[in-house]
C-alpha cells in the first residue's frame, strides 16, 4: 500500500493524501449502527483528472474504491467493507452554473446542499434545489446517487427523478457524460437519449465514480405557509394523503409520529407545505388543500392544527433542524433509521410495524413518511436514537434496524439505501433474473472489481 | 367512599323563558336570526333538542354579556354541545389540546408576598413583570394552576369541572394560604373571568380574591404618574373573548389610556361589537370565516389610524401579532405599553 500512496501523493499532492490512523478512523463509520470498517488510504480529489488518474491507478492494482460525500449515509455504505481507497469528493464542491430560465444547477459531486441553499439564495432568491432534511453538509451528489428526497418531493419526485444528467469516471477510468450534456452544452434533461443514468443510481457506489451532475431547479416563493393535519386513525391515512396530495398545491407532503412529548402520542400528523408569490395565491392554494379533506374536518375524525404563524417556523425550516434534535436524544451521537420506499396504502402497516419494533425491542422511535410525487410511494422512516458509548443501545437499534429492514421486505416495501445486510434481505425478495443482470452490468463496467465491493453481494 | 361534588350550572330556564328580547341570540355577531327563529332556536336549546345555534356557534362568550338576566346562555350553549356530542373543533384536536394542557402535577409549595402574579399557563410572558410597573411581585405560572377557561371552545365542560377545582385548589394551598395573602392579580382576562363568573357561575367555590391586572396598572401608573413619559399616540384595543364575560373591567382600559397618554381610536370593532382574533374559528376549521373576521377588524384598526393595537390575551396577541404588524400597525401587550412609558422607551410605532 506504500507504493500506492505515493502514487497517490503525486496524483493530488501529498497534503491530500493520508493512511495516519486518526483519518482512517475517522472515514471508518458513520453515525449509523454499522460496525466500523477502516480504509488503508483516504484521498481528496480536486478535479475529475485527478478522480481519473486515482481510479485508474486502483484499477490497475485491483485496489477497492469507495467513493464518498459527506459520509452521512447512515447506514454505512461508504464504509470500506474490504479496505481500499476512500475517495473523498469534498475538495470538488464548485457550483458550476445556474441555469434561470431552464431551472437547473450544474455543481461538482462535492458541493454540499447548504452551499448549494445558500449559493442560490444569495444569487438566485428565485430558485431553489429540494433540500433533503439532512444536514447542509450533506452532498448533492451523494443525496440525488441514493435515491434520495426532499422539501420538493411532493412537486418533483425522488431526487433522482430532478437528475438532468452526470459526468462519471467508470471504474477503468473512462469519463462519460449522461443526458443532454452528451450531445449538447446544456444539461437540461436525460431525454430524449438512452437513459443511462440508472448504472450510477442506487448502486451505492459500485459503478463508477461521479464528479459533476445537473440537477432540477424550482422556484421559491417569498411567502410559505404549512398546514398541519391531525388525526387519531392510522388506517385513514392512506385517503388523507391520497386527498392532500391530488390537490397538487403543495411543495412537501410529509407525515411525523412521535411518543414524545406525551401529547403528541398517537395522533398522526401531516405537514403539507406550500409557497406563492402572493398572499392571495397563499390563501387560494390553502383552501385548496382544506377542500381536499373536507370529509374529515366536517366527520370530526380530523383537521389542521390552529397554530399562529409563529409556532409554524419550525415546520418550515428547510433541512428541518426538529429531527436533529431527536438524533440526538439518547446522546453519545448515534442516530439510525430504516427509510424504506413503499407504496402509501403500506402506511398503517408501516405504522404498526414501528410500535411493534419499538415495544419489542425497547428503543426510543420517531416515525414518519414522506409523500413521492403525487401519492405515487412514500418513503416512511423509522428512526432510532442511540448512544454509541453504551454497546447494548447499540445491539438494541441495529435489532430494531434488522427487525424493521425484514420485516419491511416482507410488507412489500423495499428498504432505502440500504446497508450491506438490509441489501441481502432485498437480494432475497428480487428477481433472480435483475439481480443477474446487476451482475452483468457490473463485471462489465467494472471487470475487475474494486467499486465499493462488499455491497449488492450475495452471501 | 368520598362524595363528587358536582358542580351545577346556574342556569334558570324560567327566567329565560319568560325573557322578551332573546338579546343572547338578536345580538350575536355570527349567526343572524329574527326574535321568533331566536325564541324557537333558544328553546330548543333549553329543552336539550337540536339547535343550529350548537352547530354555529362561534364560542365567543358574548352572548353572556348580552344577557340581561345574567343568566348564562353560553355556558348552557356549551353544556348542551357536550351533551349531543357536537364537537365545534374536531375530535383529535380537541383530545390533543387536552393532553397538551393537561395539569402535570408538578406544582410545589411557594411563599409569595403582594402582589402576587397569576401568569396561568403561559411563562412566555413572566418577562413583562418587573419593576417599576410591578413593585416586587411574586409570579406564580404553570400547568397545575391552569384556569381551564379555554375549553369553553371546544365543548368540554366536564374538563372545566374536573380540573379548575383543582387549579384553585393549587393556588391556594401551594401558594397563598401559608402566605397569608388572599389576592390574586390575574394578569389575563381569562383567569380573572374563570374566578369572578365561570367559578360561581358552576358553584365551584374561590377561596382568594381576584383582581384584573387592568386595575392594579391603574392604580400603579396613579402612584408613578410623575415618570410617565406619555405615548401621545392613536392606539387600537383587541378585546379578548373572555372580557365578554366581565364587562365591568372595560372600563380600566380607558382609564389605563387616559394615564398613559394613549387616545383610544373610535372603530367600529370595539367594545360590545369587538370582532374575535379568529384562533378559535382556526381551531373550529372555519377558516374563511376567520380571515373574515380578521381582515375586518385589521383594516379597520387602519382605517382608525392606529399606531398601536394593544393585547392583554396571549392567544389573541399570537394569532394577530404578525398580520397587525404587516398592516403597519405596533402589536404590543397592554402591560408593554404602560412599562414603556414609565421607561420613556415607548417603541416607535
Amino acid at each position: 500500500m506504500q507504493d500506492i500512496l505515493k502514487l497517490l501523493a503525486d496524483i493530488v499532492g501529498p497534503q491530500f493524501v493520508s493512511d495516519s490512523p486518526e483519518e482512517k478512523l475517522i472515514y471508518a463509520m458513520d453515525p449509523g449502527t454499522m460496525p466500523p470498517c477502516e480504509p488503508d488510504i483516504v484521498v481528496m480529489p480536486g478535479s475529475t483528472e485527478e478522480v481519473q488518474k486515482i481510479v485508474q491507478t486502483a484499477n490497475t492494482h485491483a485496489v477497492p474504491v469507495v467513493p464518498l460525500g459527506a459520509g452521512l449515509v447512515l447506514s454505512g455504505l461508504s464504509r470500506p467493507l474490504k479496505g481500499g481507497i476512500v475517495l473523498d469528493m469534498k475538495r470538488m464542491n464548485q457550483i458550476l452554473e445556474i441555469n434561470e430560465i431552464s431551472r437547473y444547477a450544474l455543481v461538482e459531486a462535492g458541493t454540499s446542499q447548504g452551499m448549494l441553499q445558500a449559493y442560490l439564495q444569495k444569487h438566485f432568491p428565485n430558485l431553489k434545489h429540494s433540500a433533503p432534511d439532512a444536514p447542509p453538509a450533506a452532498t448533492v451528489a451523494g443525496n440525488v446517487s441514493i435515491h434520495g428526497s426532499g422539501h420538493l418531493s411532493h412537486a418533483g419526485g425522488f431526487h433522482s427523478d430532478m437528475l438532468n444528467g452526470l459526468e462519471v469516471v467508470l471504474p477503468t477510468g473512462e469519463l462519460v457524460r449522461i443526458g443532454s450534456c452528451a450531445t449538447s452544452p446544456y444539461w437540461f434533461a436525460r431525454a430524449p437519449l438512452p437513459d443511462l443514468s440508472g448504472l450510477f443510481l442506487g448502486w451505492a457506489g459500485t459503478t463508477g465514480v461521479i464528479t459533476k451532475l445537473a440537477i432540477k431547479l424550482y422556484p421559491s416563493y417569498p411567502l410559505n405557509d404549512v398546514g398541519v393535519f391531525v388525526c387519531e386513525d392510522a388506517s385513514l391515512m392512506p385517503d388523507i394523503l391520497y386527498r392532500i396530495t391530488g390537490a397538487q398545491m403543495a411543495e412537501d407532503v410529509t407525515a411525523w409520529m412521535t411518543p414524545k412529548p406525551d401529547w403528541a402520542a398517537s395522533f398522526l400528523h401531516c405537514n403539507v407545505n406550500y409557497g406563492a408569490r402572493t398572499p392571495k395565491e397563499l390563501l387560494w392554494k390553502r383552501n385548496l388543500i382544506r377542500a381536499s379533506v373536507e370529509k374529515y374536518i366536517n366527520e370530526k375524525t380530523g383537521g389542521f392544527l390552529p397554530l399562529p404563524s409563529m409556532m409554524k417556523n419550525r415546520f418550515l425550516e428547510v433541512p428541518a433542524r426538529q429531527l436533529s434534535l431527536f438524533a440526538d436524544v439518547r446522546k453519545g451521537g448515534g442516530f439510525e433509521y430504516v427509510g424504506a420506499i413503499m407504496p402509501v396504502e403500506l402506511f398503517p402497516q408501516a405504522y404498526d410495524l414501528g410500535l411493534d419494533v419499538s415495544d419489542s425491542v425497547g428503543v426510543n422511535y420517531s416515525m414518519g413518511c414522506r409523500i413521492i410525487g403525487v401519492n405515487h410511494c412514500m418513503m416512511f422512516f423509522y428512526a432510532y436514537a442511540f448512544n454509541r458509548a453504551d454497546p447494548r443501545d447499540v445491539d438494541r437499534a441495529q435489532a430494531a434496524l434488522e427487525k424493521t429492514n425484514r420485516q419491511v421486505v416482507d410488507m412489500g416495501g423495499i428498504p432505502w439505501k440500504a446497508e450491506a445486510p438490509a441489501q441481502k434481505e432485498i437480494i432475497r425478495k428480487m428477481d433472480p433474473n435483475m439481480f443477474a443482470l446487476m451482475g452483468r452490468l457490473r463485471s462489465t463496467l467494472d471487470p475487475n472489481g474494486i467499486m465499493n465491493p462488499g455491497n449488492w453481494e450475495e452471501g | 367512599m368520598e362524595a363528587t361534588t358536582v358542580y351545577t350550572l346556574n342556569f334558570d330556564p324560567d327566567v329565560c323563558e319568560s325573557c322578551e328580547t332573546c338579546d343572547c341570540l338578536m345580538k350575536c355577531q355570527y349567526m343572524a336570526f329574527d326574535l321568533a327563529e331566536a325564541k324557537k332556536e333558544k328553546d330548543n336549546i333549553n329543552r336539550g333538542k337540536d339547535s343550529r345555534v350548537l352547530i354555529e356557534c362561534a364560542t365567543c362568550y358574548a352572548c353572556e354579556a348580552y344577557c340581561p338576566a345574567n343568566n348564562h346562555p353560553f355556558y348552557l350553549i356549551v353544556e348542551r354541545q357536550e351533551e349531543k356530542g357536537i364537537l365545534p373543533a374536531p375530535a383529535p384536536i380537541t383530545r390533543q389540546q387536552t393532553l397538551m394542557m393537561k395539569p402535570k402535577g408538578t406544582i410545589t409549595p411557594m411563599r409569595v408576598s403582594p402582589p402576587v402574579i397569576d401568569m396561568c399557563y403561559f411563562p412566555m410572558l413572566t418577562d413583562s413583570i418587573k419593576e417599576p410597573l410591578y413593585e416586587n411581585p411574586s409570579i406564580i405560572v404553570g400547568s397545575d394552576i391552569f384556569c381551564n377557561i379555554m375549553w369553553l371552545h371546544f365543548a368540554r365542560n366536564s374538563v372545566i369541572r374536573e380540573q379548575l377545582p383543582r387549579a384553585i385548589d393549587n393556588i391556594w394551598h401551594y401558594y397563598l394560604r401559608d402566605s397569608h395573602v388572599d389576592e390574586l392579580i390575574c394578569f389575563h382576562d381569562e383567569c380573572y373571568a374563570t374566578f369572578t363568573h365561570l367559578a360561581p357561575a358552576f358553584n365551584i367555590p374561590v377561596p382568594f380574591k381576584a383582581v384584573h391586572v387592568f386595575e392594579y396598572i391603574s392604580g400603579r401608573l396613579d402612584e408613578l404618574k410623575d415618570i410617565i413619559e406619555p405615548v401621545n399616540a392613536p392606539v387600537a384595543y383587541q378585546r379578548p373573548c373572555s372580557n365578554r364575560l366581565i364587562p365591568e373591567t372595560q372600563h380600566w382600559v380607558d382609564d389605563i389610556f387616559q394615564k398613559i397618554g394613549a387616545q383610544r381610536v373610535k372603530r367600529t370593532y370595539d367594545r360590545d361589537n369587538a370582532l374575535c382574533c379568529g384562533q378559535v374559528l382556526r381551531a373550529h376549521q372555519r377558516e374563511e370565516m376567520a380571515d373574515d373576521v380578521q381582515n375586518r377588524n385589521l383594516e379597520d384598526m387602519k382605517a382608525a389610524g392606529a399606531v398601536y393595537c394593544v393585547f392583554n390575551c396571549p392567544a389573541c396577541m399570537m394569532a394577530m401579532a404578525e398580520p397587525v404588524a404587516q398592516k403597519g400597525i405596533f402589536p404590543i401587550h397592554l402591560s408593554d405599553l404602560c412599562q414603556s412609558t414609565l421607561q420613556g422607551d415607548a417603541p416607535k410605532g
